[in-house]
């Protein structure tokens, strides 16, 4: 600060010129500074909304598409740490764009087999007690390339449709007690205000149980990406359930067969029979650090990280092998392990410079263990498309490159 | 082939003939509830009043839905209507509504919720039944002049009607032993 004060008063006595040359002559005199030396000038502003560092440059992936409207990018879940996907960076899948929507102007419509058909606007659904719970959200379409053939790239080209956040509204139990349920009722529509009017039928039971309307992700309002400013979450089921910008939800005593619950999101098994209301997401797990298409900086010590999820409850073990899969040994497992949300695990590692292949597998509070690519295509065949979720291996060689397999 | 979810309505059951307690939001009106309420069920409920025949829809078609489905339905842009029965158990299975879609009353849906794609609702009740009626004939399952109205087409038996089987998964992963 000192040397700033005699720059000013040597302006005021010199003059301009000769200020502009003493500008020149501090910044070539000055003895070269430590790279990490605090600044000898205030840093930048206060701002309204916070940026992240000009550095950091990790973001969703965003393909080639047809109609850039329509389709998915993922989330670079190598580049986030924790359990909790910033709300920017969490992927998207839109099936008819992103709707603009007036928060003022949007309400829920719940009506069907109820007592009271009811609308709320977002003020009154704010009034009303809520809850907030972190869950994962992720397409059953994530990681859909590996049925045709093990590989694909990195993390976030391979599981970069799943991430997870801190989600605030209302349970769908507390609404439908005010709409009164009527004998006869099985099931629930939701629909969102895309243009597609994007709709699905689901388990009365497991919505009533579960199931959330929200209207924050990770302590602000939800994105628009993400449905602003309503979405329904339904924890543990497959993404598409979790209908985005919801509009309404009507109970009824059938599923109503839509499009996107026959023609897409069925699963086709090898004797041409399909699987239909396939929701639960099963218990997948990836390594995050070291993973595809990143370089280990030499030998010695490196932690292994990854992440961990199942639509069955909580995550109960998470086993590493650093050996191609012959011997298994424990993750640790970080806190809080909650019910269908992301579980971080880590394992201390010594690499010793040769080449190998690493890999994890997850085991849930229901004893369901993440199968091997082997045991899924004998058990569905290879045109599938949804819910693949086995188990991955990637190989480091003796120069550090990480690839997939 | 749903009875495992159906038979286990035990949390709904607690909700039946509650009182409201919070009394928040407001009486939805049979006009709020029309305007949203366009849901159709495989056995019918919700079908409009209108009717058509694929005749008729050729002219829609070529309008309005060519363009991205291909002048005969087997696809172009988007995706492909009409065709790939005797596919699905094949390494190259083809989806269409005539190979895999179950119910003719979710083609009524989807057109008329989502449909023609850049522009939903443009299109006139009886145009959407009348293109519905055209996709079901090219794919052989009605005739050119069977008219499809709210009382026809929850009948239209789909080719692959009974290709649906339930969720039986966990199928892969033995068990760890626990619970």
């Amino acid at each position: 600060m000192r040397s700033n004060w005699k720059r000013l008063k040597a302006i005021d006595r010199r003059g301009f010129l000769a200020a502009a040359g003493l500008t020149a002559a501090c910044t070539t005199a000055n003895k070269p500074a430590a790279d990490d030396e605090p600044p000898s000038e205030l840093g930048a502003q206060v701002s309204a909304y916070g940026e992240r560092s000009k550095y950091e440059t990790a973001k969703r992936l965003v393909p080639d598409l047809k109609r850039p409207q329509i389709g998915s990018t993922t989330t670079p879940l190598a580049d986030t740490e924790g359990i909790i996907t910033p709300s920017s960076l969490h992927f998207e899948r839109h099936h008819a764009g992103v709707p603009e929507i007036d928060p003022a102007k949007h309400t829920l419509l719940i009506h069907g087999l109820v007592d009271r058909p009811t609308v709320f606007n977002l003020d009154e659904l704010k009034r009303l007690p809520s809850v907030s719970r972190i869950h994962f959200v992720e397409c059953s379409g994530n990681s859909g390339r590996e049925w045709k053939a093990p590989g694909g790239g990195d993390v976030q080209k391979g599981f970069g449709l799943a991430s997870c956040s801190e989600w605030t509204g209302v349970p769908v139990r507390l609404l439908l007690e005010e709409a009164g349920v009527q004998k006869g009722a099985k099931w629930m529509l939701a629909e969102g205000a895309d243009a597609c009017k994007l709709f699905r039928s689901l388990p009365l039971d497991k919505v009533i149980k579960d199931g959330l309307v929200v209207y924050a992700q990770n302590g602000e309002a939800i994105r628009p990406a993400q449905g602003y400013p309503l979405r329904l979450l339904v924890p543990g089921y497959e993404g598409n359930t979790n209908v985005k910008w919801l509009r309404q939800l009507k109970v009824v005593d059938q599923p109503y067969m839509a499009k996107d619950e026959t023609s897409k999101y069925t699963d086709l098994m090898p004797d041409g029979k399909a699987r239909i209301f396939t929701l639960v997401m099963d218990a997948k797990s990836v390594i995050t650090h070291p993973s595809g298409g990143r370089k280990l900086s030499g030998p010695g010590f490196h932690e292994i990280r990854g992440l961990a999820w199942t639509g069955r409850g909580r995550i109960e073990k998470v086993e590493v092998s650093v050996d191609g899969g012959k011997v298994w040994k424990p993750a640790e497992l970080q806190e809080p392990r909650l019910p269908m949300a992301f579980t971080r695990f880590r394992m201390a590692w010594e690499w010793d410079g040769q080449p190998l292949e690493i890999m994890s597998r997850a085991t849930d509070e229901s004893g369901y263990v993440q199968p091997s690519r082997e045991e899924l295509t004998q058990a569905r065949g290879m045109n599938s498309n949804y819910h693949y979720n086995g188990i991955k291996a990637w190989k480091i060689t003796a120069t550090g490159e990480v690839q997939s397999v | 082939m749903f009875r495992a979810i159906v038979c286990s309505v035990v949390f709904a059951a607690a909700l039946f003939a509650q009182s409201p307690k919070y009394k928040v939001g407001h009486a939805a009106t049979p006009a709020e509830i029309s305007e949203k309420d366009i849901f159709v069920s495989p056995d019918g409920k919700g079908l409009p009043p209108g009717k058509g025949t694929a005749a008729e829809g050729k002219a829609v078609y070529e309008r309005r839905c060519a363009r991205c489905h291909g002048a005969d339905g087997k696809g172009k842009e988007e995706a492909a209507l009409v065709g790939g029965q005797g596919t699905l158990a094949t390494p190259k299975p083809l989806k269409t509504v005539g190979s895999y879609w179950p119910h003719a009353t979710t083609v009524f849906d989807y057109i008329h919720r989502a449909m023609p794609f850049d522009n939903p609702g443009l299109l006139t009740k009886d145009q959407e039944y009348a293109v519905v009626a055209l996709i079901l004939h090219w794919n052989g399952i009605i005739g050119e002049n069977d008219v499809m109205d709210a009382a026809s087409l929850p009948k239209v038996k789909m080719p692959n009607r009974d290709g649906f089987i339930a969720d039986t998964r966990p199928d892969t992963g033995r068990k760890s032993g626990k619970k």
